[in-house]
């Protein structure tokens, strides 16, 4: 138990998917103007992640190995997380209304994630076990939500203040994330 | 047509230079540019990657139906990424286990598709090759920018070899995660100090 603690600590804290291992980039500057839309990028994040490391980790484990297929697996896994992303889509739509126009159009962004299919890959390249994949995955997903939140938060501040014109927009939000970034750094002391 | 093939290629270069001009593609920028090498060997991979998905997606534009476009392209995109990882596997070993990960994640680079959905699928093949070079190659230079800078403040060197004498302090902020960020940050401000029209 104290290991998967441990694990969860590492991925959303010192291995943070967003300020250490630099994937995901170009939502969390995309969708981090607003508050609202952080929040539904999150949420959506944290739904397709989980799921998508389960059922890669299976289709690993249980067909590429199996058939020494593992020169497939950049085609393989992006088919499953594309298609899952659809299936999930519609299938909000139909049974849980509510919650598909909370996360709206952030769910068919998720394929081209690269946050998703990082983790993914992590998974299988750190070789963990299905309950160390599920851990990794939500902590991955959960520690992306809480870097993208609190960005916003900082970033809605700046619009208060005043940028010089070159600096304005992605190139104060990508200083501003260096800071951040800064910030979760620290964490790497922790360990 | 000469004239208008050269367009398309010189665009990328300037006009429309990844990941300045459009804001895609940050993570490879981000994670690999620790170091010159790094820098223009992911760049090199995505360009050819970029040239190859183009100019099939081109050829197969009236055949795809649109419902079903972005998956192809995915397809299309992740084929020829499986053939590079092989070929730098055979080839280049060093580089590929450097890259790690970031290699198969360029199946999920934003520029690849942007440029499928906007450029190749609208255009002919020759244009889209030269549109895939051109923003291939002007990523490439990108990266190659952000790489030397990162690697001679950051390690003190260029290519491996020390530029500085040996009292030089290594400036190690620049080779981790935040000094990635603001690096990009700045260079990106210069960029819109310089290309302000």
């Amino acid at each position: 138990m104290g290991d998967y603690i441990l694990l969860a600590i590492s991925c959303i804290l010192v291995n943070n998917i967003l300020l250490a291992q630099y994937l995901g980039n170009c939502p969390f500057l995309g969708t981090s103007k607003k508050m609202e839309t952080a929040v539904g990028m999150a949420m959506a994040v944290v739904f397709v992640l989980v799921m998508a490391g389960v059922i890669t980790w299976l289709l690993e484990a249980y067909v590429l190995k199996a058939f020494g297929l593992e020169y497939l697996r950049t085609i393989g896994f992006i088919l499953v997380i594309a298609s899952l992303v659809q299936f999930v889509e519609m299938f909000l739509k139909k049974s849980v209304p509510a919650l598909y126009r909370g996360l709206g159009i952030f769910l068919p962004l998720i394929t081209t994630n690269c946050a998703v299919m990082g983790v993914c890959l992590i998974n299988i390249k750190e070789e963990y076990t299905f309950m160390q994949a599920l851990v990794a995955s939500f902590s991955y997903a959960f520690g992306f939500g809480l870097a993208l939140i609190l960005f916003a938060g900082v970033r809605e501040r700046i619009i208060l203040a005043r940028v010089p014109k070159p600096m304005q927009d992605t190139a104060i939000g990508l200083v501003t994330a260096g800071m951040l970034s800064l910030a979760f750094f620290a964490f790497k002391g922790m360990v | 047509m000469a004239k208008t093939l050269t367009q398309e290629f010189v665009k990328g270069l300037w006009e429309e230079i990844p990941p300045f001009r459009l804001v895609l593609g940050l993570c490879p920028t981000l994670a690999v540019t620790k170091s010159v090498e790094n820098g223009i060997g992911m760049g090199v991979a995505t360009a050819f990657v970029l040239v190859f998905s183009n100019i099939l997606v081109s050829a197969l534009r009236k055949i795809i139906p649109a419902k079903v476009r972005i998956a192809c392209f995915i397809i299309v995109i992740a084929t020829f990424v499986t053939v590079v990882e092989l070929l730098m596997q055979a080839f280049t070993y060093p580089l590929f286990l450097k890259l790690g990960i970031f290699i198969p994640l360029i199946v999920v680079n934003c520029i690849l598709l942007g440029r499928a959905e906007a450029f190749a699928s609208k255009n002919g093949v020759l244009a889209s090759a030269a549109d895939g070079l051109g923003i291939g190659i002007g990523f490439t230079l990108a990266l190659g920018a952000l790489g030397s800078l990162r690697e001679i403040l950051g390690s003190g060197t260029f290519f491996g070899k020390a530029v500085f004498g040996p009292a030089f302090q290594p400036f190690s902020f620049m080779v981790e995660a935040p000094g990635a960020f603001v690096c990009l940050g700045l260079m990106l401000c210069l960029m819109n100090l310089a290309g302000k029209k």
